[in-house]
């Protein structure tokens, strides 16, 4: 049941977009304000028509402006966490949990609340409760529509990050149980790259790049508009201890890595957003140098860019990091692909939010729980 | 004291919020929520009872009630009795000179509805009409009830309109307002005194009752 998208509008905004997401894939819509992302994920809801569009979920159009098909948002299986959640506000978290059900059922709903951490606030008013806790409100109420596409419309960006650390990790955990497209909206980087499996970039209503995270993060060309410093690498690892002075040990691909304070027991399993201008290269193991990761590798490729900079795709053990230097540094240390390199990376570059759970649970983390999964209606 | 007529006031305020009620939540709701060229005409429109004086508002009442308009002739065609001077004119007037009342307050309580909480409705699968019944109109309610108290109190005290289309006829069209006038024409002044206080208490009690209900729904909404 995949949801595909054809949108094209002149106004309010310039809009040609046409994107796919696959039954239980999460695809991070990325672009600046105004880009027309938000546009985009009101006319799969229903709440806006662009002039010429198609939205299609599991074969079943609901909205098609060439034969005339529109469906009224109510009769879309639509799952949206707003931006600012709009929660019903004279209702209790399971209250508006229960409005969004066809035939409301307390216990599905306490469960549904349950999976999203709300245990105990059940009765509570989104006035009494904090931003997380409203997000997780707004999260659950879309579940509990059983959604054939789910819709997450800048859902972090109203809590400080603290709280947004930790959404994370929820949305991630979550994510196992879900088996609907989810498209994120975003124009944070970062989230997109530790949350989404692909990514579309937009930019002035037109896709600039779609792909999997990993091609779309590497690709300078694609985040041109973005930034070219939110390109980066995701590497896998594994917490192995916390050391007295503060720095967590991690287990990586090629070697140990030294990381400050990373949340989670011994044995949780990470990914470390490792950013492609942080990392230096090195042919030779470098001595008496502060930087306390070094990373053996192999260079994969050398992709040269329009301007004064190259990206170094170095197989680390099987994973690949990213290296942006200049091109000058590139042609005097005469890199080629095929050459051992080691990537050297400060502890204090990756910054805490940057570090995220990996969904399978290891060990040493806490017992499994058994989770409803969430199946639309065929 | 005249029981009949403080019977008669109560009897027509309580078909004038009867009937705009309905008038107060759907116009209210459509001129919250929609924009549109002629609005402001639209809006002056309603509020112009409350600027226009009585005798103004009665006068074209009248003629518009009387046998020799459409209104007044459609009337008598059906029921064989002239509007003007019965209660159902007053009701009709009463109904006409109430609009501000009923409509503004229910509209700026609709206007404090985030569109997106109405978006999050219809995302949640409720139909326009469960949406407007289950969440519209639960925070709307506010504004709905200030309508409604205001048009009741209102109606209670109308004085000018009711003369001009009414008169004074016992049981039929005399009001509170009309009899404590009444009264004072007939240098009855421990009557008008008496009906004066009465007619003081209700209307203190209505909005009073607004204010506390309105203080309580807020309350329950932070």
């Amino acid at each position: 049941m995949a949801l595909e998208v054809m949108a094209r509008a002149q106004t309010p905004i310039p809009l040609d977009v046409a994107f796919r997401v696959e039954p239980g894939a999460l695809l991070a819509l990325v672009g600046h304000s105004g880009s027309g992302k938000t546009t985009l994920l009101r006319t799969i809801a229903g709440l806006w028509r662009p002039h010429t569009a198609r939205v299609a979920v599991n074969g079943t159009t609901w909205l098609d402006t060439t034969a005339g098909v529109d469906l009224r948002p109510h009769l879309r299986r639509v799952g949206v966490v707003f931006q600012n959640y709009a929660l019903f506000p004279h209702m209790t978290a399971l209250q508006n949990v229960l409005a969004a059900m066809d035939t409301p059922d307390r216990m599905q709903a306490q469960r549904i609340l349950d999976l999203v951490n709300l245990h105990g606030l059940a009765d509570r008013r989104p006035a009494q409760l904090s931003g997380g806790q409203q997000q997780r409100v707004a999260v659950a109420r879309a579940l509990a529509r059983r959604p054939q596409a789910l819709l997450l419309d800048e859902p972090f960006s109203a809590v400080d990050r603290a709280t947004r650390e930790r959404l994370y990790g929820e949305i991630i955990a979550l994510r196992a149980s879900l088996d609907m497209p989810v498209i994120l909206v975003t124009h944070d980087m970062n989230e997109a790259q530790l949350l989404a499996d692909r990514m579309v970039v937009i930019e002035k209503g037109r896709v600039v790049r779609d792909g999997t995270t990993a091609e779309v993060m590497s690709d300078p060309d694609a985040l041109r508009a973005m930034g070219i410093r939110e390109l980066a690498a995701m590497l896998p690892a594994v917490i192995v201890e916390h050391g007295a002075d503060g720095l967590t040990r991690l287990d990586a691909p090629a070697g140990a890595l030294f990381l400050p304070g990373v949340e989670g027991a011994p044995g949780t399993r990470l990914r470390v957003r490792i950013m492609a201008h942080e990392v230096i290269l090195s042919r030779a193991r470098p001595e008496g140098l502060s930087a306390q990761n070094i990373l053996a590798g192999t260079i994969a490729r050398i992709v040269p860019g329009t301007g004064p900079g190259v990206m170094v795709h170095v197989d680390v053990a099987g994973h690949e990091i990213l290296a942006r230097i200049t091109r000058r540094a590139a042609e005097q240390m005469a890199l080629m692909p095929g050459d051992t390199v080691h990537a050297i990376l400060k502890s204090m570059s990756v910054a805490r939010d940057h570090v995220a759970r990996t969904p399978d649970r290891g060990p040493g983390d806490e017992a499994p729980v058994t989770k409803p999964r969430f199946h639309a209606p065929r | 004291m005249d029981w009949t007529a403080l019977w008669l006031s109560m009897r027509l305020a309580a078909w004038t919020v009867a009937i705009l009620l309905p008038v107060s939540i759907l116009m209210g709701r459509f001129l919250a929520y929609r924009q549109f060229r002629a609005k402001g005409l639209v809006e002056a429109l309603v509020m112009l009872p409350l600027v226009l004086p009585p005798t103004v508002f009665g006068f074209y009442l009248l003629v518009a009630f009387g046998r020799n308009s459409p209104i007044g002739d459609l009337w008598q065609t059906l029921f064989d009795h002239q509007l003007l001077f019965t209660f159902e004119g007053l009701v009709l007037a009463s109904v006409i000179f109430n609009l501000p009342f009923a409509i503004q307050p229910a509209q700026r309580g609709f206007e404090t509805i985030p569109p997106e909480v109405r978006e999050a409705a219809a995302c949640c699968g409720m139909s326009p009409l469960a949406s407007l019944w289950r969440v519209e109109l639960p925070l709307a309610w506010p504004g709905v009830m200030t309508a409604m108290v205001l048009t009741f109190a209102h109606t209670l005290g109308e004085f000018g309109i009711v003369l001009m289309v009414g008169g004074s006829i016992p049981g039929e069209t005399r009001t509170i307002a009309i009899a404590i006038y009444d009264r004072v024409q007939g240098f009855d002044d421990r009557g008008a005194a008496i009906m004066s206080a009465v007619l003081v208490a209700i209307s203190l009690f209505t909005i009073a009752l607004t204010y506390w209900l309105s203080a309580r729904m807020g309350r329950r909404l932070s």
